[in-house]
């Protein structure tokens, strides 16, 4: 027994390598059975930590990126949705085409180059054109809600009136009675707030109600967010509300946006102004 | 002038995560993996005393070991090359034995001296480390060309990091 000690004292350098070693091999062997827990891996809290850190970093350099791939994704989503569809249905016989629902709208994915908010007639430029199928009158949202129309386009480019303009007029609607009236900036109104005219006082609404844009406009979908009614007044002689709406989009922050491009205004927009036409004629 | 003891630590962290968050990302194929975290353990001190060297080895390795899901592989292997250093040290050693101020550098001892060193340390390392990953004889041809390929670019890796941070060393010396 004390030869024995003697020799592990003399030789616990090597000893201490084979203990290190059957420490090792312990480890490797309950790696290897799947039903116990890892006691080192790269979920503890040391090297996870430093991982997460590093990809923190990383996500920042490429948000660029994420954000495009994102919005491409929106855009997709959003051109099958049921909502940029028109339903399609063929009354005379009943019959069903396996078109049951013909696409009405269509979402381009753009940027916000310059804005402003701060003017009596504020105009967005954004990054596409032409050549990306934007034309005028075409409408532009974000996530949020409404954010303008497309005035001017060129090749590459397009310049817009934002919603923030004081001769834009969006037809919208209260969404909880659907009574609707033009809306417009007017020039007591800040960046976050427009005015919502010719609501009949018969309509049933309150504050914080939700207002969406109307079927009426040809330009905008139906039911884009616009905002929420943040206090609403009947100036006296008047038989209208005049409501004021907090705007969804913050103007400040705009930066993706989607350019909506309607394929039956075209048609539309002829028979209005034929019929209209037909009216003066009569008269 | 940091103590030798501080100067290890803050190797020990840099060249950990050197290896965890960087080279561990370079993917060159199978065959050619790089491991310059050993640098660490063949830049000890000479006149570190032997056991130490094996108990650091072990830690360090255990360290690896978080970052790459590998329990104990890595710290088996580095405990390894913690032996296979005395016994080199031992091989290599000057006739009248290593100065007390002298580091285990390419500066201090010598390109010829310090590519052995290297190279038989990076050796054992690899080679316990891929037969440990492999676990079998199967492949037992193709593990050991891993082996050398990943030896050799380790290496190589080594030697630049040499260039990279002692060169002021060699300048001091002369």
């Amino acid at each position: 027994m004390r030869a024995l000690l003697n020799f592990a004292i003399k030789n616990y350098y090597y000893l201490l390598f084979f203990v290190l070693q059957a420490a090792c091999v312990l480890l490797m062997v309950k790696n290897r059975s799947l039903q116990s827990t890892h006691i080192i891996n790269s979920a503890n809290a040391m090297s996870a930590k430093t991982y997460e850190m590093v990809a923190n970093t990383k996500e920042y350099l490429s948000l660029r990126d994420e954000n495009q791939r994102l919005s491409d994704e929106n855009t997709r989503l959003k051109n099958i949705m049921k909502s940029s569809a028109y339903e399609f249905i063929n009354l005379k016989d009943f019959v069903r085409n396996d078109t049951l629902y013909k696409q009405k709208y269509t979402y381009i994915a753009a940027k916000i180059i310059n804005n402003s908010t701060n003017l009596r007639s504020n105009y967005l430029t954004l990054n596409v054109g032409r050549a990306q199928g934007i034309a005028h009158d075409m409408s532009i949202i974000n996530t949020e809600g409404i954010v303008g129309i497309v005035k001017d386009v060129s090749e590459n480019y397009c310049s817009a009136l934002s919603v923030l303009h004081k001769d834009v007029k969006i037809n919208c609607k209260l969404k909880r009675d659907g009574s609707y009236g033009p809306l417009n900036w007017e020039k007591d109104d800040d960046y976050s707030s427009a005015t919502l005219t010719d609501i009949p006082i018969h309509a049933k609404f309150k504050v914080g109600d939700t207002v969406v844009t109307s079927a009426l406009s040809s330009i905008f979908p139906e039911g884009i967010m616009v905002g929420t009614v943040s206090h609403f007044e009947r100036k006296s002689g008047d038989a209208f509300f005049t409501v004021k709406i907090n705007l969804a989009t913050n103007f400040r922050k705009v930066n993706h946006v989607y350019v909506v491009k309607n394929f039956f205004k075209a048609e539309q927009d002829s028979l209005e102004v034929n019929s209209q036409k037909h009216d003066k004629d009569d008269k | 002038m940091i103590s030798e003891i501080g100067r290890n630590i803050v190797r020990f962290l840099v060249l950990l995560l050197l290896q965890a968050l960087i080279v561990k990302n370079i993917h060159l194929g199978r065959y050619f993996i790089f491991f310059p975290y050993i640098l660490f353990i063949m830049l000890l001190p000479f006149n570190t005393n032997k056991p130490l060297v094996l108990l650091i080895s072990f830690v360090f390795g255990l360290c690896v070991d978080l970052f790459y899901d590998t329990q104990g592989m890595h710290a088996s292997a580095c405990v390894f090359m913690a032996l296979m250093r005395g016994f080199v040290l031992k091989l290599l050693s000057p006739r009248e034995g290593y100065e007390e101020n002298h580091k285990p550098t390419m500066s201090y001892m010598g390109a010829a001296w310090f590519i052995s060193y290297a190279l038989i340390l990076i050796f054992a390392h690899h080679l316990v480390l891929f037969y440990l990953e492999a676990f079998s004889f199967r492949e037992f041809f193709r593990t050991f060309l891993r082996v050398l390929c990943s030896s050799v670019a380790t290496f190589g890796f080594v030697y630049m990091l040499q260039f990279l941070f002692y060169r002021s060393n060699s300048e001091r010396l002369t």
